[in-house]
């Protein structure tokens, strides 16, 4: 139980991974998916950011009473993939508007159907 | 002072370039300027492979930190090929670009068009450059995310849901190789590739070791689309233009099949594969893709989707060699990766030609157009020999050294698939040929009268035919190829436990 406990924020990481992975494959609304993928992203960055803790450390500021720091690679590398992030974000949802002026539609199964018909 | 930058270089003339491009005014002048930028690359790269091709390493600190905190750019023989073929193919294709581009995307967005075209270039060669797998990460995103842009730009408006379609299933390949790239810091420390495989041994039996791999394997094997992953492959090769499909068939996945290499043998090792099944499971998939793939090119009603079927079949022969494992199977890989790229570039060239005259790449409207364009016509069955690996073109060399990898570990089901596969390409490439040079029927269906079909224009036609006297030169001197691919694969398997 205590194990549980200590590292929750790895189970958060988890349950938030599996709720976005399973968003982009159920969901057939375009802006949905982009929403599940950023979710999946995050919970990557958490991971990241919960490794780089180190116990009982401080935080990467160099002080004169403190022996142990926090890794801050992780926190900078993170910092790119949230950049990264974001421009897929924002280039996923440029899509779905280019998208909506073409189809009049964001639901996948209806541009399917479009797709077909013709 | 450019020898001691010369891997830098590489990497950051696209990436200054590509802003620059953008801000040029719409019409010729971003043409011209990249040009420019990606022959200058090709001469660095060519450089570059001299530089290693003896068999040394350059290593390269970013902003002088010394590896394994910096970033480090390590070229090999491996990635110096690679980087070859990718900087090659972006120079050959861009003197075919001007009028292609002409005809297919608006001129209002040509500017921005070859900009996004740098910063793939970029990002290809980046992950081909780079020493360190974040590095590789941030790479590999700035190709994808600028590929996309790319690939939505096809006129028709399946090239957006085709985009998008990439962008989800790309990302998400991306995403689980980041996971597995943060599972193997945690363990590790570190994040450079040399000094990764220096510590993994100790832990191999970790099972987090074990999740990280799984996690890198499947994310990679979406980028390069591996059966049964390949789903984004065939729409956005279809719908993408024709300069596009023409560029990322011919490096986009094939950077994507050196990083599975690269990470499987140069980061983790030999060991790992064979005490798991990843070996059996890569002899498998590559087998289900070339007999799988092939069959659906067949029945394809679009060239050049057609060619995307083709191209997973392709994949499945590189797969192949890596599941293999030993020197002539990698030797076969790489030879491929290189052979595959310039019959790809040629066959959809000459695609984007018949394209520019005809509006069209359905199969039912190039009836009769061998007669109207015969040397397109006589490009497109040399690549499609070479495809199906006839003695005497570039696909034979690759071909041969898979047969010979297979016969060395006596699996006879992997020869006679790849035998099969090979049957199967000539069934789809025939197709092509007979409607095109057997039936001359009138072309009813096809918009433009029949009657204003003619040859494509030179510009089009010279870069299509250089792609095809290298597809028959290299079925003849192998030495660049084979010559490079075998010593590297013997790096990549030998000094490792």
């Amino acid at each position: 139980m205590q194990f549980i406990i200590d590292h929750y924020n790895y189970w958060l990481v988890i349950i938030l991974m599996m709720a976005g992975f399973y968003t982009v494959i159920s969901r057939s609304n375009l802006i949905k998916k982009i929403a599940g993928l950023s979710i999946f992203q995050v919970s990557v960055f958490m991971l990241y950011i919960s490794i780089g803790h180190v116990k009982d450390g401080a935080a990467p500021i160099i002080e004169s009473d403190v022996t142990v720091y926090s890794n801050p690679l992780p926190h900078v590398l993170i910092l790119t993939a949230i950049v990264v992030g974001v421009a897929t974000t924002a280039l996923g949802l440029a899509l779905v508007v280019r998208i909506k002026e073409a189809y009049g539609t964001i639901e996948e199964d209806d541009i399917h159907k479009q797709d077909q018909s013709l | 002072m450019i020898e001691s930058h010369l891997s830098l270089l590489i990497v950051v003339i696209p990436l200054i370039a590509a802003p620059v491009v953008a801000v040029l005014p719409n019409g010729r002048a971003p043409w011209l300027f990249s040009t420019l930028v990606t022959w200058s690359v090709f001469y660095l790269a060519i450089l570059q492979l001299a530089n290693v091709s003896t068999g040394g390493v350059v290593s390269y600190e970013l902003g002088g930190w010394a590896p394994p905190w910096g970033i480090e750019y390590r070229i090999d023989s491996v990635n110096a090929l690679v980087a070859l073929i990718v900087s090659g193919i972006a120079a050959i294709s861009l003197p075919y670009a001007l009028t292609s581009v002409a005809k297919e995307i608006p001129e209002k967005q040509t500017s921005l068009f070859y900009a996004a075209f740098l910063l793939c270039l970029t990002g290809l060669l980046g992950i081909t450059q780079t020493g360190d797998i974040f590095n590789l990460f941030v790479f590999l995103e700035i190709s994808s995310l600028s590929s996309y842009a790319l690939i939505s730009l096809g006129r028709q408006r399946q090239a957006l849901t085709a985009s998008y379609q990439y962008l989800i299933m790309g990302t998400i390949g991306a995403t689980f190789f980041l996971i597995g790239v943060g599972l193997l810091y945690a363990m590790t420390g570190t994040l450079n590739m040399q000094d990764l495989s220096q510590r993994l041994p100790e832990i191999f039996e970790h099972r987090t070791i074990h999740t990280a791999f799984a996690f890198i394997m499947v994310g990679f094997a979406l980028k390069l689309a591996m059966f049964p992953l390949h789903l984004w492959l065939p729409n956005a090769y279809t719908y993408a233009p024709s300069i596009v499909t023409i560029f990322l068939a011919a490096t986009a996945t094939k950077v994507a099949v050196y990083v599975m290499i690269r990470v499987i043998f140069g980061v983790f090792s030999l060991h790992l594969i064979e005490s798991t099944p990843t070996d059996e499971l890569f002899l498998l998939l590559g087998m289900a893709g070339v007999i799988a793939a092939s069959i659906s090119a067949i029945y394809q009603t679009n060239a050049k989707r057609l060619f995307a079927y083709s191209s997973v079949a392709q994949i499945g022969y590189m797969v192949l060699g890596i599941g293999f494992g030993s020197v002539l199977g990698l030797t076969a890989s790489f030879v491929h990766i290189f052979n595959h790229a310039i019959m790809k570039a040629a066959l959809f060239m000459a695609l984007g030609a018949i394209l520019y005259r005809t509006g069209s790449n359905q199969v039912k409207d190039m009836r009769g157009l061998a007669h109207k364009m015969p040397w397109t016509f006589a490009a497109f069955v040399i690549g499609g020999l070479s495809l199906i690996g006839v003695p005497g073109t570039a696909g034979f060399i690759s071909k041969w050294y898979l047969v010979l990898a297979a016969l060395e570990q006596q699996s006879w089901i992997v020869v006679a698939v790849i035998l099969t596969g090979s049957l199967l390409a000539v069934a789809y490439v025939w197709k092509l040929v007979e409607i095109m040079y057997f039936n001359s029927g009138p072309n009813a269906s096809s918009k433009t009268s029949s009657e204003d079909i003619k040859e494509a224009p030179l510009s089009l036609l010279l870069p299509l035919w250089l792609l095809v006297i290298a597809n028959i030169y290299f079925g003849f001197d192998t030495s660049l190829t084979v010559g490079i691919a075998e010593p590297a694969a013997t790096m990549l398997l030998g000094d490792k436990p």
